[in-house]
C-alpha cells in the first residue's frame, strides 16, 4: 500500500471516530465549568497564607469581605451594603447586609466582622498581609448590623484594603477548619478537594445576592504547560484564566473553538537591585543599567511579546499611572558613559539570582546579555522560591534579581527601608505618609504620580514590564475576567452562551 | 530459610534507620524556612514567628528527630504544613494513584516483555529475533514523557476517546479509574518492557548454552520443552532483578509521567512538597519511598531463594 493511501485511511478512521465522540460531548449539560490552574493552593484559607492560588480559588466565589474589588479594580460593597466616613477620616461605620448566612447555616452578624478583623491583627495572627490591618485601632459592633472601625490615622486605601482576600469575613466556629474546608458567605459552596487533582465548588442556593449561573465549578490543577495545552485541546478544560505557556497562544488563536484574551495583571516585573551593595550603591550605575535595558527585546524574548513596558513601579492600566518609559530610553552609549563616570569604565562583575518563573529565568538570560554590552558581567544563579525568600528577600544576599510584584497598589514597599531593595529615601517615605493621610482621589493620584517619578528618577530598580494575563477559554464561556486587578478567578457571573 | 530471612530482616531494619537519619539531616541543612515560604514577601517578623511556633519549628533539633522516628512507628506522621491535613492521609490518597499505576505498568510490561524475550531467544539470529530486538531498541531510545505526549495527541486531542490527564478518583468507580490510568500505564510500560525483553532474551540465550540444556536435548526433549521446562526458570534470576529495580523506579520515578498526565500521585506530591518547603511531607515521603525500595529488594532477595534453592544458604538442600 502506498504511503499516501495509508495516510488517507488513517485520517478517515480518525475523523469518523472524532466526530462520533465530539457529537456526544457537545450534548453534555453546560451548567458546569472546568477551569485550569497551574499551581495548587496549599490550603484554602485566604487569611492564613500568601499563595496567590488560594485567592484564585476562593476570592469572591467562596469568601467575601466587607468590600470587594471588581474586575476594573474598583471598590464595591459586599457584605457591607454601605458605609459612612467621619469628618476626621478616622471612623468608618459599616452597615451590614441583612439575612446573610454562612454556608454551614450560621448567620452573619457584626460579631463575625469584629472576630475576623481582630483575628487578623492579633499578636499571634498568621495573616500574610498583616500590614493591611495596622491602621485599625478598634473594631466594635454597635448592633447586629452595624460595625464601627476606628483607625489610628486616616488611611486613604482602607476600603480597598478591606476588599483583599486576606480581609474576608469568617465565622468564629468554622474559622479553624477553613484551610481544608472553607466556609464563607459567597455564591459558591466548597464541595470537595481531591488533593493534587481538583477542587469542586457548587452553587450556594441560599446566596444573599445574585445567584451564580453555574451549578458547579471545578478547578483542575495542571502544572505542566504541555499537559495544559493537551487538556485544552482535548476539551477536558474549558478555560485557563492565565495560561502557563505564552508560546502556545498562537495555536489557540488559530483554533476557532477558543478565544485568547490578553489582559493585564498587577504584576510589575522588575530587575530588583540591592541598593546598598557595591557598585549598585551609585545612582550613575543604576542609571546606566536603566539605559542598557531593552524592554522590547525582553518582552519579545522572555514573554513571546506579551507584556507592557513600564518605567516605574505602577500598573499602566491604573488612572494614576505616569508613563516614564522615555525618561530612561535604551541608549548604550549613554549607559557606557554613565558607567565610566561612576568609576567603572571597564564595567564590573555581579551576580543575578533568578527564581523559577519563566519570566525570571528567561528574562534573566536576556538581561545578562544586555548588561554585558556595557561591561557588566553577571553570573546567573537559578534559585528555588524557598532559597530566593531566604537569601534574596530575607538576607539581602544578592546584587540583582528578577521578580514580578503581583500585589495590587504596592508602591508603598519603597517606603520600607528594611525591604530587600535597601532603598532608604526620607523623601519617598514622606510621600507615603502624606498619601496615607489623604483621602481625596485627585490629591491621592497626584501624590502617587510624584512617588512614581521619584523612584524612576532614583532608578531604584530596573523597571521592565507589566506581566500580562493570557486567558484562553472556550468561545462559549462568558463572564470571565480579562484583567486581574486582584488575584482572583471570579466565577460568579460566568455562564455558557448557546 | 529461616536464618536467611532473619538476616535479611535485620539488614532491612538497619537500612531503614540509617535512611531516617540521612533524610532528617539533609532536610535540616537544606536552606529555606517553611514559614517564610507559606507567608510570602509581605509577612511581618512576628507573624513568621507565630507560625513557626504553631508548626513546632522552634523546638530543638534532637527532640524533633526522636519525635519523628517514634511517630513513624505509630503511623501518626503529623500534619502537613501547607495542606493542614494529616500527612498519612495525604500520602495514602496519593498512593491510591501511584501504586495501581506502578502495578499496572509492571504487569503490562511483563506481559509484553517475557513472551517477546522468549520469542526472540527461541528464534535466535532469525528475522523474528531481529524484529523484536529492533522494537526493543526503539523502546529504550524513546523517552517515556515524549511517548506520553504522542499518546495524548492521538487518543485525547485527535480521537478524544480518553482524557488527556487527571484522575477520576476511586469513588467514580473502576471504569473511570482505569480510563484515567490507561495512557499513563502504556507510556510507562512500553519503554520498560523494551528493557525487560532484552534482558529476558539474553538471560535465556545464556542458559541455553549450558551443559544441562545439551543433556536435556540429548535425552530427547524437544526445543520447546527444554526452553519452557529447563531454561526459563534458570533465566529468571536476572529478569526478577531487573523487575525489582523497575518497580522501585516506577513507584518513585513517575514524577515526569504524573506531570504529563497531571495525575495526583506520589511523584508530584514530593515535587510540590519540596518546592513549598512542606518538610514534614517531604521527609515522610522520602522514608516511605526508601522503605518501599528496601522492601522490594527484600522481596527480590526472597524470590531469588525461591527460584534458586542454592541461594538460601541452607545445608539441607
Amino acid at each position: 500500500m502506498s504511503r499516501m493511501r495509508m495516510k488517507t485511511i488513517v485520517t478517515l478512521i480518525v475523523l469518523t471516530l472524532g466526530i462520533t465522540i465530539n457529537a456526544s460531548s457537545v450534548m453534555a449539560g453546560k451548567s458546569s465549568l472546568n477551569l485550569g490552574m497551574v499551581l495548587e493552593p496549599p490550603h484554602l484559607d485566604p487569611t492564613a497564607g500568601a499563595a496567590a492560588a488560594i485567592d484564585e480559588v476562593v476570592y469572591a466565589n467562596i469568601f467575601e469581605g466587607l468590600t470587594r474589588i471588581d474586575k476594573t479594580g474598583a471598590v464595591k460593597p459586599a457584605l457591607a451594603s454601605s458605609w459612612t466616613v467621619s469628618e476626621d477620616k478616622k471612623t468608618y461605620t459599616f452597615t451590614l447586609r441583612k439575612g446573610v448566612k454562612f454556608h454551614d447555616g450560621a448567620s452573619f452578624e457584626a460579631g463575625d466582622v469584629v472576630f475576623s478583623l481582630d483575628r487578623a491583627r492579633a499578636k499571634d495572627s498568621v495573616n500574610a498581609q498583616k500590614a493591611l490591618f495596622k491602621p485599625i485601632e478598634s473594631v466594635t459592633s454597635k448592633d447586629p448590623n452595624t460595625v464601627v472601625v476606628t483607625l489610628s490615622q486616616p488611611t486613604g486605601s482602607f476600603l480597598f484594603n478591606m476588599g483583599w482576600g486576606d480581609a474576608v469575613i469568617v465565622d468564629e466556629k468554622s474559622a479553624g477548619k477553613n484551610k481544608s474546608h472553607p466556609v464563607g458567605t459567597g455564591p459558591f459552596k466548597f464541595s470537595k478537594w481531591v488533593k493534587g487533582d481538583r477542587i469542586v465548588m457548587a452553587r450556594n442556593e441560599g446566596y444573599w445576592g445574585t445567584a451564580a449561573k453555574l451549578k458547579t465549578a471545578t478547578i483542575k490543577i495542571i502544572p505542566d504547560p504541555a499537559a495544559a495545552v493537551s487538556a485544552m485541546m482535548a476539551g477536558d478544560i474549558d478555560a485557563f484564566a492565565n495560561f502557563p505557556a505564552p508560546e502556545s497562544l498562537s495555536q489557540f488563536k488559530s483554533d476557532p473553538r477558543f478565544k485568547v484574551v490578553i489582559g493585564s495583571t498587577e504584576g510589575e516585573t522588575i530587575l530588583s537591585t540591592n541598593n546598598e551593595r557595591g557598585p549598585f550603591k551609585k545612582l550613575k550605575v543604576r542609571q546606566a543599567i536603566a539605559h542598557a535595558l531593552d524592554r522590547k527585546a525582553i518582552i519579545d524574548g522572555a514573554m513571546f511579546g506579551y507584556g507592557t513596558p513600564i518605567g516605574t513601579h505602577f500598573a499602566p492600566h491604573h488612572p494614576a499611572y505616569v508613563d516614564l518609559i522615555s525618561t530612561h530610553p535604551y541608549d548604550l552609549d549613554k549607559a557606557k558613559k554613565l558607567l565610566a563616570e561612576a568609576g567603572y569604565p571597564d564595567g564590573f562583575k555581579g551576580v543575578i539570582k533568578l527564581p523559577p518563573p519563566p519570566y525570571a529565568r528567561r528574562g534573566g538570560e536576556i538581561v545578562a546579555s544586555q548588561l554585558r554590552k556595557i561591561g557588566i558581567e553577571l553570573e546567573i544563579i537559578p534559585v528555588e522560591w524557598a532559597q530566593w525568600l531566604d537569601q534574596v528577600f530575607k538576607k539581602r544576599d544578592y546584587d540583582l534579581t528578577i521578580v514580578s510584584h503581583t500585589e495590587p497598589m504596592d508602591i508603598g514597599i519603597y517606603a520600607r527601608k528594611d525591604y530587600y531593595f535597601a532603598y532608604d529615601s526620607p523623601e519617598f517615605q514622606g510621600l507615603m505618609q502624606k498619601l496615607a493621610a489623604t483621602v481625596k482621589t485627585d490629591a491621592r493620584y497626584k501624590i502617587l504620580g510624584d512617588a512614581q517619578r521619584l523612584i524612576s528618577k532614583n532608578c531604584v530598580n530596573g523597571f521592565m514590564f507589566q506581566l500580562a494575563k493570557h486567558g484562553v477559554w472556550n468561545k462559549k464561556v462568558q463572564g470571565l475576567w480579562e484583567n486581574s486587578p486582584v488575584q482572583a478567578n471570579d466565577l460568579t457571573q460566568v455562564y455558557w452562551a448557546d | 530459610m529461616r536464618i536467611f530471612l532473619a538476616k535479611r530482616v535485620f539488614t532491612l531494619v538497619l537500612t531503614l534507620l540509617v535512611a531516617t537519619l540521612v533524610v532528617f539531616v539533609v532536610l535540616e541543612i537544606l536552606p529555606g524556612d517553611p514559614a517564610a515560604v507559606m507567608l510570602g514577601i509581605n509577612a511581618e517578623a512576628d507573624t513568621l514567628n507565630a507560625l513557626r511556633e504553631e508548626l513546632g519549628l522552634n523546638r530543638p533539633v534532637l527532640i524533633r528527630y526522636i519525635d519523628w522516628v517514634s511517630d513513624l512507628f505509630t503511623g501518626d506522621l503529623g500534619i502537613s504544613y501547607t495542606y493542614d491535613v494529616p500527612v498519612s492521609e495525604l500520602i495514602l490518597s496519593r498512593i491510591t494513584v501511584s501504586f495501581p499505576l506502578a502495578l499496572l505498568a509492571i504487569t503490562l510490561s511483563t506481559l509484553i516483555a517475557i513472551p517477546l524475550g522468549i520469542i526472540a531467544a527461541s528464534n535466535h539470529n532469525k528475522p523474528m529475533d531481529f524484529l523484536v530486538m529492533s522494537f526493543s531498541q526503539i523502546g529504550i531510545a524513546i523517552p517515556n514523557f515524549w511517548f506520553a505526549m504522542l499518546l495524548t495527541i492521538l487518543f485525547s486531542v485527535t480521537l478524544r476517546i480518553l482524557p488527556a490527564g487527571g484522575f477520576a478518583g476511586w469513588d467514580a468507580g473502576i471504569g473511570p479509574v482505569l480510563k484515567s490510568l490507561l495512557l499513563p500505564t502504556i507510556a510507562l510500560a512500553l519503554p520498560q518492557s523494551a528493557i525487560l525483553a532484552r534482558v529476558t532474551r539474553s538471560a535465556l540465550l545464556e542458559v541455553l548454552k549450558e551443559d544441562f540444556i545439551r543433556t536435556a536435548r540429548a535425552k530427547g526433549v524437544n526445543n520447546q520443552g527444554t526452553l519452557w521446562k529447563h531454561a526459563l526458570r534458570n533465566a529468571l534470576i536476572p529478569v526478577v532483578t531487573i523487575m525489582g529495580l523497575q518497580f522501585s523506579f516506577l513507584l518513585a520515578g513517575t514524577i515526569i509521567i504524573e506531570n504529563v498526565f497531571y495525575l495526583p500521585g506520589i511523584g508530584r506530591l514530593i515535587f510540590q512538597a519540596i518546592s513549598q518547603r512542606d518538610l514534614i511531607v517531604v521527609k515522610n515521603l522520602v522514608i516511605l519511598l526508601a522503605g518501599a525500595v528496601i522492601m522490594i529488594n527484600f522481596v527480590v532477595d526472597v524470590l531469588y531463594a525461591v527460584i534458586d534453592p542454592r541461594l538460601r544458604g541452607d545445608k539441607d538442600v
